[in-house]
């Protein structure tokens, strides 16, 4: 999960880096306090988790508190690359003699950690590293050993820096390695890291990136996901543990297994490309167990997703029986009712499949095809969501 | 022949007394694996019942720990179906003991815990210089090797013993490959996980598949995120002579969402099945765009 800024200044605070004063804001009238509490100069900052909101208009400069509440009215609200402006952040101004850049991050291809740093900062990082790769120094962490002193003064020497910084700057790289490692992050990244007039070394601007699969040591972690911007689809799925994601299309989608999922998914955009270009409506896993319950959890969340017009449920009967599957389908449209209106198509596979196909016949439901094979299945879906959608 | 699995692997069970664990050592008896017994620290000095894939009542011993387990059986493969809060824990216990193959089912584990005890086998090297541990996943059906042993989840029953060696990331979407294909069947079939960090790799698995003489063909599954199958599609035409058939899962993912596997994110513009598609095709891997079609390449070529 990608934290905002102000979550990131928050934790960089928590963990003793060293940052500005910054107050989170929802309305102008929350930033005009802010800014007198902050007094002075202070930086109106959009928060959105995309980058060039600056070039947006979404970072403004306030010298005073009233100035500061005109620029969040207008930034509150804005659109930056589809994200709407719900937050901004109130930054004390800072009197910036130097820019640096300086992440942590997971090295997926080395299954180590990363450590990147320039004395160029404030720039797109990864166009730095495309021009003057020479300009970004790149030193491999052992995860079980992390960023001590030494390792902080290697990265600093590594990436240009005169010897009389070196200290300061591995006081803030060790600090920083203490987020990353203590918060379960997968990315800590600041950009710029400023050097100030008065010769401080000071984070301005953070990126932190959360493993969601550390939930359970990092309880303070689900204060930090965003409710405002969720889907709402997107979190009644996440309260019955069900795993998905809401796209943009026609044919809801159910399948056990993620990689069999994304790959029905593509199987229906094909198929779709036949049938007036219908497209998969979202990614749901229920995992190898495909119980009723969890069925109808499933199609419950798909059937109130407006844009559906039928579901194909693709399911491999692996440890799960088929047997099993064609039951739980069966249970969850009488849990369903006359929620249930729109066609289904099932296909089945594997594990005791003739037994699950009969249960489906016996049942005989109006809204269920089956169908013997992926390709069919998703054929036969992507035509059925097409007729409901000229018919309409 | 087969690559890191076969008849003659003893293997154990960390987590043998818990939930999936008794369930999956059933269906690994079933299969035909030599379980010599299980770990649980707590239960240990008891035994657990099952039967064998002749029917034949088995009772395995539970041990204090891997070490001791291997001391006493002379174990040489472990899986794990712990819980994510203690997988990091079981599996530094199997590197520390030296166990040649650990495979980790568990899925959820913190990505950092995956890092560390990964990064740990890398400092318990053998007299060849290689690490002694072989990690397969985490967040991984496993391996079989049909007809012989399975080490993991994967239904046995699927296919049988054939000229095939298949490497993906995903469960089920390697379960429905081996069904595609199961008139031709399988020398191993290896499910390497959807995690970010992984122990054994889609080139380690070609690597073996390319020295394995019982393996004909390889079929490689890929899907969004990383940049693993670009460096495998470098690998393969650096490197291996057999034929390979690919098949890259999410081409209709969009940027920024996580498709149920951690690993599994179009970050950026990078990790796209579009990009992966074209760098295997590049190396002369041909790429179906469906399961099925994907079926279909392969059979073609022991059509001749």
């Amino acid at each position: 999960m990608d934290l905002y800024e102000y979550q990131a200044r928050d934790l960089f605070e928590a963990h003793g880096v060293p940052v500005l004063a910054g107050i989170v804001a929802q309305t102008p009238e929350e930033a005009k306090a802010a800014a007198e509490k902050i007094g002075g100069t202070v930086v109106v900052k959009a928060q959105v988790k995309v980058g060039g909101r600056g070039k947006a208009g979404g970072v403004k400069l306030a010298k005073s508190a009233d100035e500061a509440q005109q620029h969040a009215a207008d930034i509150l609200g804005m659109d930056i690359k589809g994200h709407t402006v719900h937050r901004v952040m109130i930054a004390q101004g800072a009197d910036i003699a130097d820019e640096y850049y300086f992440s942590i991050l997971l090295d997926r291809a080395n299954r180590n950690y990363l450590a990147m740093c320039s004395k160029e900062g404030g720039v797109e990082i990864e166009q730095l590293a495309e021009e003057r790769p020479e300009a970004l120094a790149r030193v491999g962490i052992d995860p079980n050993t992390g960023i001590d002193a030494a390792k902080a003064k290697e990265i600093a020497e590594q990436a240009g820096f005169p010897a009389e910084q070196h200290e300061q700057l591995a006081n803030a790289f060790v600090q920083l390695w203490t987020v990353f490692s203590k918060e379960d992050a997968t990315l800590v990244e600041v950009n710029p890291l400023v050097k100030t007039g008065d010769g401080q070394i000071i984070a301005l601007d953070g990126k932190v990136t959360i493993d969601e699969n550390a939930g359970f040591r990092q309880p303070a972690h689900a204060e930090l996901v965003d409710e405002q911007t969720e889907d709402p689809l997107e979190a009644k799925a996440k309260e019955n543990d069900l795993n998905y994601v809401k796209l943009d299309g026609q044919v809801g989608i159910i399948g056990n297994g993620a990689g069999l999922v994304m790959s029905t998914l593509d199987v229906v955009a094909y198929a779709g490309e036949a049938h007036g270009g219908v497209k998969p409506a979202n990614f749901l896993d229920i995992g190898g167990g495909a119980s009723a319950e969890v069925m109808a959890n499933g199609l419950d969340v798909i059937l109130g997703d407006d844009q559906v017009k039928s579901v194909f449920v693709n399911v491999f009967g692996g440890i799960t029986s088929c047997d099993a599957v064609a039951n739980g389908i069966v249970k969850a449209l009488e849990i369903l009712g006359d929620s249930a209106t729109k066609p289904l198509v099932v296909r089945l596979d594997g594990n005791n499949v003739e037994e699950g196909r009969r249960i489906l016949e016996a049942a005989n439901h109006p809204l269920v095809t089956t169908a013997d094979t992926m390709d069919a299945g998703a054929d036969k879906a992507a035509e059925l969501a097409h007729s409901a959608q000229t018919e309409k | 022949m087969s690559i890191y699995l076969n008849k003659d692997s003893k293997v154990i069970v960390q987590g043998i007394t818990g939930g999936e664990g008794t369930k999956h050592t059933a269906l690994m008896l079933k299969a035909g694996t030599n379980i010599v017994g299980g770990v649980n620290a707590r239960k240990a000095g008891t035994t657990v019942s099952h039967k064998d894939k002749a029917g034949a009542d088995v009772e395995l011993p539970v041990f204090e720990s891997v070490a001791e387990a291997m001391e006493k059986t002379g174990a040489d493969v472990s899986v794990a179906f712990v819980p994510p809060k203690f997988a990091k824990d079981a599996a530094v216990e199997a590197i520390e003991a030296g166990i040649g193959l650990l495979v980790v089912i568990t899925e959820g584990i913190p990505v950092q815990d995956s890092a560390e005890f990964f990064n740990l086998s890398l400092t318990k090297t053998g007299a060849d210089g290689k690490p002694v541990t072989r990690i397969i996943g985490p967040n991984c059906p496993g391996i079989i090797t049909p007809g012989q042993a399975l080490a993991g989840i994967t239904p046995s029953n699927i296919t049988e013993a054939g000229p095939i060696g298949l490497v993906s990331k995903s469960g089920t979407l390697t379960y429905q490959m081996m069904y595609e294909l199961r008139d031709i069947g399988f020398s191993t079939s290896i499910g390497i996980g959807g995690d970010p960090v992984i122990g054994t790799t889609h080139i380690d698995a070609l690597e073996a598949f390319e020295n394995d003489p019982e393996t004909k063909a390889i079929v490689m599954i890929g899907e969004i995120g990383g940049d693993a199958e670009e460096r495998a599609a470098e690998y393969i035409k650096a490197h291996v002579t057999k034929p390979v058939v690919g098949y890259v899962a999410g081409f209709t993912a969009p940027e920024g969402k996580t498709m149920g596997h951690a690993g599994a994110i179009v970050s950026g513009g990078s990790g796209t099945a579009e990009g992966k598609k074209e760098a295997l095709e590049a190396a002369g891997v041909k790429v179906g765009k469906t399961p099925s079609e994907t079926a279909d390449l392969l059979r073609e070529i022991f059509k001749g």
